[in-house]
């Protein structure tokens, strides 16, 4: 059983599609502790204002509990981020499953902010990227982004070089919608299917 | 770096895409799921679908098509067409759009830009301006073209974008369908002048012209329809040229 993380926070259609497309019949749409604990994947979407996804999570009583899965969980864009230390976005503090920060990009001559549109993964590690090709193309819709560090599996440059994904233990999160991704994104969400 | 984007455009009335469309293989092309997975497959970056339906049954039509589209494509798309409320976004979000674009209403009620935007985030709301020069001066018009308004381009873009939009679709009413090109210097003006993407649309007769909007014109992305339908440029020609051209392109 594959569930997806049913915090009240934005629009979860495009991962349902998502995993549909990847032979996911029906994924189960949660926040119920026990059947999250059950789930054999766990997928953490998110939208919007970090800060506001955070205490959405936490009125659910997740934010405590997430981090006690043992499952593959994979958080998609804010869900990464909230997996993080903290978030500069409303200045909230955030679950801390990877070891490092999320902060806005700075403003610089020509550099688009929300970073829009398709962008390069490289320095892929783990195998959520198998099959995939160094410097292959994913989709990014994002004004905060997670800092390098021990746990980056895969770095993107706008500006400045950041987590394009994060990966510890049980643990993986892509800043980039992999459900949005073509091709490559159906390989990710199948990999992470996988594990 | 952030590839430009190639976005074909496609037109859907009653939940069927229209226009001459010149694809052989296709069974079906007033198949707007079937097109939009074809365009997908040769490298198309994000589609846009364009309701010209008048009709309220033509409308919700379109909607019941949107969720068809979210299920089968997996590529971002934006829709258009006849969007005047939150109302008629929230439908559209729920039905699995991922952005929506707004012209003609946003100039009638430009806080519709912020309702949508404050609700949904920026990144869900793109502004669409048609434009002509009148003595001079970019103005917006409004149906496609046909009525002139008293907004001046360059700022209704800059009030648009404060008001929360997260992109600009410009299309200048007097370059498109000529196939002789784009405004290169007024996309260049807008690129300047806003932190938000730019997407460039209509006039677009060759690669090369779709090549200078994105270097020389500093557009972010390129949107066209018939020169695409009609088999004039294949996608996948345009992105090998536009690599050898040291665009950045996704391939």
């Amino acid at each position: 059983m594959i569930a997806i993380v049913d915090y009240g926070v934005g629009n979860i259609r495009s991962v349902v599609n998502a995993l549909n497309r990847a032979g996911v019949v029906e994924p189960v749409l949660t926040a119920d502790r026990e059947l999250l604990r059950k789930a054999d994947k766990v997928v953490l979407p998110g939208v919007g204002d970090a800060s506001c996804a955070m205490a959405a999570l936490r009125d659910c009583g997740l934010a405590e509990f997430i981090p006690s899965l043992r499952q593959p969980v994979l958080g998609i864009c804010v869900g990464l981020q909230l997996m993080c230390r903290r978030s500069e976005e409303g200045d909230v503090k955030c679950m801390g499953i990877f070891d490092t920060d999320v902060v806005r990009f700075q403003p610089a001559d020509g550099l688009k902010i929300p970073h829009m549109g398709w962008n390069s993964i490289c320095d892929l590690k783990t195998g959520l990227f198998k099959g995939l090709k160094e410097d292959s193309y994913v989709y990014y819709v994002h004004s905060f982004y997670p800092q390098l560090c021990g746990d980056t599996i895969a770095t993107t440059t706008h500006g400045v070089a950041f987590s394009g994904a994060l990966a510890k233990g049980n643990f993986y999160g892509t800043q980039f919608h992999p459900e949005k991704s073509g091709e490559v994104g159906a390989v990710i969400i199948k990999n992470f299917l996988g594990l | 770096m952030v590839a430009k984007r190639i976005i074909p455009c496609l037109d859907v009335k009653d939940g069927r895409t229209v226009k001459g469309i010149n694809f052989v293989s296709l069974r079906d092309v007033g198949d707007a799921v079937e097109l939009g997975r074809r365009y997908s497959d040769e490298g198309a970056d994000e589609l846009v679908y364009l309701d010209i339906s008048a009709t309220f049954e033509g409308r919700r039509t379109f909607c019941s098509l949107v969720e068809k589209i979210a299920l089968a494509i997996n590529i971002p798309f934006t829709v258009g067409g006849g969007i005047s409320s939150v109302d008629d976004a929230a439908r559209l979000l729920d039905a699995g759009a991922d952005k929506i674009s707004v012209n003609t209403a946003a100039i009638k009620n430009p806080q519709l830009i912020s309702d949508i935007a404050s609700k949904y985030g920026s990144q869900f709301v793109v502004i669409a301006i048609d434009a002509r020069q009148v003595d001079g001066r970019w103005m917006a018009t409004t149906h496609g073209g046909k009525y002139p308004t008293d907004k001046e381009l360059f700022s209704w873009a800059r009030e648009a974008q404060e008001r929360g939009a997260g992109e600009l679709l410009f299309t200048s009413m007097d370059h498109d369908g000529t196939k002789a090109g784009y405004p290169i210097e007024t996309y260049r003006r807008l690129n300047e002048l806003l932190s938000i993407p730019v997407i460039a649309s209509g006039g677009a007769g060759s690669i090369r012209d779709i090549a200078d909007v994105l270097a020389d014109g500093c557009a972010d992305a390129a949107l066209a329809a018939s020169i695409f339908h009609l088999g004039e440029i294949r996608i996948p020609d345009l992105k090998r040229e536009l690599k050898k051209l040291n665009i950045p392109v996704r391939i």
